[in-house]
C-alpha cells in the first residue's frame, strides 16, 4: 500500500515537472505585463528540438537546444507584442498554430513519419545519494529524472529573483505600473523582453522534459494542453513560484491518479473527469470559490510611450 | 554660443510632434539656479509635453537642451535623473501595491549580495524624509495612503535620486488651499537649499503667489518669459489665452424653487471596497446651482456615480422629485430626468471611436425616434445630430467624424449638447471644465447658468475652488465622504472653504485662527 | 474657425489611415504565402507549382470546389464567433470547445428520436446553438459578474469540453459496436446535400445567413449599437445606461452559438454522428485568423473563411502531388496572423514616411 502510494507520488512529481517549469515561465512573463499563452507552442517546439538534438548529438545537447530555440520563439512573441504592440493573445495563438505546423512539417521531413519520431536517448535518471535510502521518501524523490530536481531548484531561484532582488522589484513594477517604472529610468521594453525570453527558456525546458525526460521520443502534439495547464497552475498559484509549485503538484497528482487508474483498470471515476480536474479547479479559483486570483495590473497591456 | 552658466536649464527651440498635432513649436525656456519658475498655459497648450521632453519621457524632434550649461541629449529619464532632474507627475507615478520605501528606491535600490537591502533603504528614506520635513510612513503601501502623502512620496522619490532641478506638474490640483500653502513653503525651503523648480500650472493666482518668473506658452508656442511682479493677473490671462478674458462671471441672483433632489445619510464604497461616502446629506432645488467643493478623493466621484446609478449605495435615501429611488439604475434615472456630465469625458462620456451622431444618442439609443426594437433609425439620428452640433456650437467638419478627432473642448460641448438636450430636471455636472481651453470653459459656464435660469436644478462638483465660487448659489463642502457644511455663496471665502475642505466645521472656522489643522 | 480646421485635418488624417484596414490584410496574406514559399524552397519543392496545385485543388473541379466549401463552412461560423466577440471587446478563444459541445448536442438530438424533418432538423440545429451558446455564455457570465478574463476561461472550457465529449461519446452515449461514437442520426436531422455525389450541404446557407444576420445585428439594431459601444468603451456604455453585464453575457452566448453552429454542421451535415475527439480540429483557432484577416466584419469573415478553406483543401493535394508536407498550411496561417496582428508596424512606417514628407498638422 505504502509502496504504491510512493509510486503515485513519484509519478505526481514527474507529471508535475513540465507544468512547474512552464508555469514559472508564464509567471515571469506575466509579472512584467505580457500574457504568454504561447507556452503550449513553445513547449511543443522545445520537445521536438530536444528530441532532434538528442537524435543527432546527445540528450543534454538536445536540452540545451530546446532552451535556446524556446527563447528564440519567445523572442518572436516579444517583438510582435512589445515592439509592434500586437495583441498578445493573437500573437501567442499564431505561435501555437505555428508550433503544430513546424513540428509536424519537420517530423515528416526528417523522420518521414507523421505520427512520432524514432526512439532517442533520454537524459536518464539521477539518484540522490543518502536520500534514496530513506524509506518512502527515497522512493518518492530519491531517484528521479533530472528535470524534477532542476524544476524544484528553479522554483526556489525564481522566488529569490522575483521577491528579493532589484531585478525582481523592477520587473514587478513594470507589470503593475509601467509608466511609473519608466519615470524612474527603468527600461520597460527591455524588462519585458527579458521576461518574455525567460518564459521561452522555461517553456523550452518544459518541452525537453517531455521528449527526453518523461518519454524518449517526440509524439505529434505531445504538449497536449500542458502549456495551458501550466498557465492554469500559474493563475491557481496567484502568480508566485511557490503557489505555482503547489498548483502544479495538485494537477500532477490528478494526472498520476488518472494514469494509475488506467493501468490498474479502475473505473470508479472516468479518467476524463480526472483529466478535466485542473481546468475546472482553475475556473473555480478565478471565480473566487477557492481564493481569488488577481493578475498584475498592467497584464496584457502594451506600453505606449508616445501618447501623453 | 554656449548657454550661460547661471542657468540650471535652458531649452532652445523645442519642437515636438504627435500624429496629427504639433504639441510644441519652437519653445524656449530658461530656468535660473534657485528660482521657482512657473510654466503657464491653458490646458492642452503643451506644458506637460515640454517638461516630458526635459525629463526624457519624450524625445523632442528638434531643439537643444542645456543643463547647467552643458548640452545634453535627454533620451530617457535615466539621463535626466543622472543630470539631477526630478519630476513629480500630475498623475502620480507610484506602484500601488508597493510600499512607500519600495516606491522611493525603485530604480536605484540599495543592495547587498545582489539582494535589495531593505533595512538600508528604509533608513535612507527616513533620513531624507526628516531632512526635508516631508513626513511619510515608509512601510505603508501606497494604495493605502492619502493623496497628499502620495505627493510627498513623489517629491521624496525625486530627492532620493539626487534631484537638484524639480519639475512639479500641476501639484496643487489635489490639495486644499492650506495644503497648497504648505507645499509652497516646502518649495521655498527647497530653493533655499539651492534647488531650482519648474512649476506647471494653468492657475494665474498661483503664478503670482509662488513663482519668481513665468514662461507662458499658448497652442504649443512660446509667448513670453517675464518676472511675475511685472504683470497683473489680467495681463497674464491675456497672454495665456491670447485675447481679453472675463474672469468674473455675471449672473443674477438665484430664484430657487422646490427641492428636486434630496440626499440623506448616503453611504457608498469606492473601487477598493472602502467606505467613500460616509453619510452625506444635502438637497438641491430648482433654479439653483449647488456646488460641491472638496479635495480630490473625498467621495465626489462616488457621489456622482451613486446619483447616476453607476455605483450602488450601501445605505441612505435618495429622493428625486419627492419620490424615493430605492434602486438607482442609470437607465431609469435618465428617464426620470437626471442628466450627467461625467468627470472623465474620454473614459465615461464618449465612445471615442464612435461617430459624433452615434455619441449624441448614447443613453437614448434604444428609444423612439432613434430606434425601434430591432431597427436603428440612423437617418433621424443624423438629422438630430446636425441640429445639436449647430445649436451647441460644436466645431466639426460634419457629424460623421469620430469623437476622437475633436479637441477636448469640443468633445465636452458634444457631451453638454447631449445631456442638456434631454431637458433634465437635475443636471449633475462633474468637473465640467477639466482640461479644456478657456473659450470652451466660458461657453460651458454660460450654459450652466442658463440652465439654472431655466429653472433646472444643478449639482456642480468641481476641484477648482474658483469655479465653485463663481458659479454656485450655495456651496457644500465634502470631506471624507461627509458634507461638512453648506454655505450661501455670499458667506463663503476661499480661506474658509479651504479649512472646511480639510475637515473643519464652519463654526470652528468662524471661531478663531488656531483651528483646522 | 481655427478649431474647425484642426479637427478637419485630424479627421482627414484618421480617414486617410483607414485605408490600411483593407490593405493590411491583403499584404499579410501575400506575406504569409511568401513565408510558405520559403519553407517549400528550403525543402527543395517548387512553390509556384505547389500554389498552382493549391489553386486547382479548389477551383479545378466541381468536387474540389465542393470540398473547399465544406472546409469553409465551419470557418465562417468560428470566424463570425471570434469577430462578434471582438466587437464587444471579448476574445473568444474557446471556439473549439463550443464546437465540440454543440457537435455532441446536435448529434444527440439527431439520434434520440425520429421526427418530421421540418421539425427535427431545426430542433437539432437549435440544440447546437443552445449548447454552444451556454458553453460560451458561461465565460461571459464569469467575465460580467466577476471580471474573470474570458481568454483563460474559454481555454479551460475547451479542454473540459474535449474530455466531456470524449467521455459521453465513448461512454453513456456510445453506440453498439467497437467505434467510440454515438449512434447515427436519423435522416430527418441531416442537413441535406446540395448535389448527389458531393459533400457540400445546406450548412453553407446557414453560414451565409449567419453572416448576414450578424451584419444586420451589429449595424442596424439597438443591440448592435450597445455591443459596439460596450466593445469600444464599456465605461461610456455603462454611463449611457447600457447594461454592460447583460450585453457581455449575451454577446458571449451569441459568439458561442456561432461557434457551436460549426459543430452542428459537422455533425448534421458531414459525419451524421459524434465521434470521440482525440484532439481539437482547430476550427476555433483558425476562426481567430479568419476574424483577423476579415477585420471582424462579416463580409471580411466570409472572404477570410474562403481563403483558409482553400488552404485547408489544398494542403493534402500539395503533399501528395508536390511533396510539400501539409503542415506548411499551418505555418502559412500562423504567419498571416502575426502579420495582421502587427499592423502597428505598417501604420508606424507610413506615419514616419508621411512626417518626413512634411505632412504634419499644425496645432495653431
Amino acid at each position: 500500500m505504502l509502496a504504491s502510494l510512493a509510486a503515485l507520488l513519484s509519478t505526481t512529481l514527474r507529471m508535475a515537472t513540465p507544468l512547474i517549469l512552464a508555469s514559472l515561465g508564464g509567471m515571469f512573463s506575466e509579472s512584467s505585463g505580457v500574457i504568454n499563452i504561447a507556452l503550449e507552442g513553445i513547449m511543443l517546439i522545445g520537445a521536438f528540438t530536444a528530441m532532434a538534438g538528442s537524435y543527432f548529438v546527445g540528450p543534454w545537447f538536445g536540452v540545451l537546444a530546446a532552451v535556446i530555440v524556446g527563447m528564440l520563439v519567445a523572442l518572436v512573441h516579444a517583438i510582435a507584442s512589445i515592439t509592434f504592440r500586437a495583441d498578445q493573445i493573437v500573437t501567442a495563438t499564431a505561435i501555437n498554430i505555428f508550433a503544430t505546423g513546424i513540428t509536424g512539417f519537420l517530423l515528416r521531413l526528417i523522420f518521414g513519419d507523421a505520427g512520432q519520431s524514432p526512439s532517442v536517448q533520454d537524459v536518464g535518471t539521477w539518484t540522490l545519494p543518502g536520500i534514496n535510502k530513506i524509506p518512502f521518501i527515497g522512493d518518492v524523490i530519491g531517484t528521479q529524472i533530472p528535470f524534477v530536481y532542476i524544476a524544484l531548484i528553479l522554483v526556489a531561484v525564481s522566488y529569490w529573483v522575483l521577491f528579493k532582488t532589484p531585478f525582481g522589484l523592477r520587473l514587478r513594477s513594470v507589470g503593475e505600473h509601467p509608466a511609473a517604472a519608466d519615470s524612474v529610468g527603468i527600461n520597460v521594453f527591455k524588462m519585458r523582453y527579458i521576461a518574455v525570453i525567460m518564459s521561452g527558456f522555461f517553456a523550452g525546458l518544459a518541452g525537453a522534459s517531455l521528449s527526453v525526460g518523461l518519454l524518449d521520443l517526440f509524439v505529434k502534439n505531445m504538449a497536449s494542453g500542458r502549456g495551458f495547464i501550466a498557465l492554469a497552475a500559474m493563475i491557481f498559484g496567484k502568480w508566485t513560484p511557490h503557489g505555482a509549485l503547489m498548483a502544479a503538484l495538485l494537477f500532477g497528482f490528478a494526472d498520476a491518479l488518472q494514469m494509475l487508474a488506467q493501468t490498474l483498470g479502475l473505473t470508479f471515476v472516468p479518467r476524463q473527469f480526472l483529466l478535466m480536474a485542473p481546468y475546472i479547479l482553475t475556473i473555480l479559483a478565478l471565480a473566487g470559490v477557492v481564493g481569488r486570483s488577481t493578475p498584475p495590473a498592467a497584464d496584457g497591456e502594451p506600453y505606449i510611450k508616445e501618447e501623453v | 554660443m554656449t548657454a550661460s552658466n547661471e542657468l540650471a536649464v535652458e531649452m532652445k527651440g523645442i519642437t515636438k510632434r504627435f500624429p496629427g498635432v504639433l504639441a510644441n513649436d519652437n519653445v524656449d525656456l530658461q530656468l535660473k539656479h534657485g528660482e521657482i519658475h512657473a510654466l503657464l498655459g491653458e490646458n492642452g497648450a503643451g506644458k506637460t509635453t515640454l517638461m516630458n521632453c526635459l525629463y526624457g519621457f519624450l524625445e523632442a524632434d528638434e531643439g537643444d537642451i542645456f543643463i547647467n550649461g552643458e548640452k545634453v541629449k535627454v533620451t530617457n529619464p535615466n539621463v535626466a535623473i543622472a543630470h539631477g532632474i526630478g519630476m513629480v507627475h500630475q498623475h502620480f507615478m507610484l506602484v500601488p501595491p508597493f510600499t512607500v520605501t519600495e516606491n522611493i528606491v525603485l530604480g536605484g535600490e540599495p543592495s547587498k549580495n545582489s539582494m535589495i537591502d531593505y533595512k538600508k533603504a528604509r533608513k535612507e528614506v527616513e533620513e531624507i524624509s526628516e531632512q526635508y520635513g516631508l513626513q511619510v510612513d515608509p512601510d505603508a503601501k501606497v494604495q493605502d495612503i492619502s493623496v497628499g502623502m502620495q505627493q510627498r512620496v513623489e517629491i521624496l522619490k525625486a530627492l532620493y535620486k539626487g534631484a537638484e532641478i524639480l519639475i512639479l506638474d500641476e501639484p496643487t490640483a489635489v490639495l486644499t488651499p492650506q495644503e497648497v500653502e504648505e507645499l509652497v513653503s516646502i518649495m521655498e525651503s527647497l530653493t533655499d537649499e539651492g534647488k531650482s523648480i519648474i512649476f506647471i500650472t494653468h492657475k494665474l493666482k498661483e503664478v503670482k503667489a509662488i513663482a519668481d518668473r513665468v514662461t507662458v506658452i499658448r497652442s504649443g508656442k512660446w509667448i513670453d518669459t517675464i518676472d511675475t511682479n511685472s504683470a497683473t493677473t489680467n495681463e497674464l490671462a491675456n497672454m495665456m489665452v491670447g485675447r481679453e478674458v472675463i474672469l468674473e462671471l455675471e449672473k443674477e441672483k438665484a430664484q430657487p424653487g422646490e427641492v428636486v433632489l434630496e440626499v440623506e445619510d448616503l453611504y457608498a464604497k469606492n473601487n477598493r471596497d472602502l467606505m467613500a461616502l460616509n453619510g452625506a446629506s444635502f438637497s438641491v432645488r430648482r433654479g439653483e446651482i449647488l456646488g460641491i467643493a472638496g479635495v480630490d478623493g473625498n467621495g465626489q466621484t462616488e457621489l456622482t456615480e451613486v446619483l447616476t446609478g453607476l455605483r450602488k449605495k450601501e445605505s441612505g435615501t435618495i429622493k428625486f422629485k419627492g419620490r424615493e429611488i430605492k434602486k438607482p439604475q442609470t437607465k431609469r434615472l435618465f428617464e426620470e430626468g437626471i442628466s450627467h456630465v461625467p468627470e472623465d469625458r474620454q473614459r465615461r462620456g464618449l465612445v471615442m471611436d464612435f461617430s459624433l451622431y452615434e455619441n449624441l444618442i448614447l443613453g437614448r439609443h434604444d428609444r423612439k425616434p432613434y430606434a425601434s426594437k430591432f431597427k436603428m433609425n440612423y437617418k433621424t439620428v443624423k438629422n438630430e445630430a446636425r441640429r445639436l452640433i449647430k445649436d451647441f456650437d460644436v466645431r466639426t467638419p460634419n457629424e460623421v467624424v469620430k469623437a476622437k478627432s475633436l479637441s477636448g473642448g469640443n468633445q465636452q460641448k458634444l457631451i453638454i449638447a447631449r445631456e442638456f438636450d434631454r431637458e433634465p430636471d437635475l443636471l449633475v455636472a462633474a468637473q465640467p471644465t477639466r482640461g479644456i481651453d478657456v473659450g470652451a470653459i466660458e461657453y460651458i459656464h454660460e450654459k450652466l447658468v442658463e440652465q439654472r435660469n431655466n429653472n433646472k436644478a444643478i449639482l456642480l462638483l468641481s476641484l477648482e475652488l474658483d469655479e465653485i465660487l463663481s458659479l454656485s448659489d450655495r456651496i457644500a463642502v465634502i470631506y471624507e465622504g461627509e458634507i461638512v457644511d453648506i454655505l450661501d455663496v455670499e458667506d463663503a471665502t476661499e480661506e474658509k472653504l479651504g479649512l472646511m475642505m480639510a475637515g473643519a466645521e464652519s463654526e470652528e472656522v468662524e471661531g478663531g485662527n488656531d483651528v483646522g489643522r | 474657425m481655427v478649431d474647425k480646421d484642426i479637427s478637419e485635418k485630424k479627421a482627414n488624417y484618421l480617414k486617410s489611415m483607414k485605408i490600411f484596414d483593407y490593405i493590411i490584410p491583403i499584404l499579410s496574406v501575400v506575406a504569409g504565402l511568401l513565408v510558405g514559399a520559403i519553407f517549400m524552397k528550403i525543402i527543395g519543392a517548387d512553390p509556384i507549382e505547389a500554389y498552382k496545385v493549391l489553386w486547382s485543388s479548389s477551383f479545378g473541379s466541381m468536387r474540389g470546389f465542393s470540398e473547399m466549401l465544406v472546409n469553409t463552412i465551419p470557418l465562417i461560423f468560428t470566424g463570425l464567433a471570434v469577430a462578434f466577440g471582438f466587437r464587444i471587446g471579448l476574445f473568444n478563444i474557446g471556439g473549439d470547445g463550443q464546437f465540440l459541445i454543440a457537435y455532441l448536442a446536435s448529434a444527440y438530438i439527431g439520434f434520440l428520436f425520429q421526427l418530421p424533418m421540418y421539425f427535427h432538423l431545426p430542433l437539432a440545429v437549435l440544440a447546437g446553438i443552445l449548447a454552444g451558446g451556454v458553453w460560451g455564455g458561461f465565460a461571459g457570465y464569469l467575465k460580467a459578474t466577476l471580471g474573470v478574463h474570458e481568454v483563460i476561461t474559454t481555454i479551460m472550457m475547451n479542454y473540459i469540453a474535449l474530455y466531456f465529449v470524449g467521455y459521453m461519446a465513448s461512454g453513456p452515449l456510445k453506440a453498439q459496436g467497437g467505434l467510440p461514437a454515438t449512434p447515427k442520426i436519423f435522416d430527418s436531422a441531416k442537413l441535406p446535400r446540395l448535389m448527389t455525389g458531393l459533400r457540400l450541404h445546406w450548412g453553407i446557407f446557414l453560414a451565409i445567413g449567419a453572416a448576414i444576420l450578424i451584419y444586420y445585428i451589429l449595424w442596424k439594431t439597438p443591440l448592435g449599437y450597445e455591443v459596439r459601444a460596450t466593445g469600444q468603451n464599456s465605461d461610456a456604455a455603462e454611463f449611457g445606461g447600457i447594461n454592460v453585464a447583460k450585453n457581455l453575457m449575451l454577446a458571449m452566448f451569441i459568439s458561442g452559438a456561432l461557434a457551436g453552429l460549426a459543430g452542428t454542421s459537422q455533425a448534421l451535415g458531414l459525419e451524421y454522428r459524434a465521434y470521440q475527439p482525440f484532439g481539437f480540429i482547430g476550427y476555433g483557432f483558425t476562426g481567430i485568423a479568419v476574424a483577423l484577416v476579415g477585420k471582424s466584419h462579416p463580409l471580411g469573415v466570409v472572404l477570410g473563411a474562403l481563403l483558409f478553406g482553400v488552404l485547408a483543401r489544398g494542403a493534402m493535394m500539395m503533399q501528395s502531388m508536390v511533396g510539400v508536407p501539409k503542415e506548411v498550411v499551418q505555418i502559412i496561417q500562423a504567419s498571416i496572423i502575426i502579420f495582421v496582428a502587427s499592423e502597428y508596424i505598417f501604420k508606424y512606417l507610413v506615419r514616419k514616411w508621411r512626417e518626413r514628407k512634411g505632412d504634419v498638422i499644425d496645432a495653431s
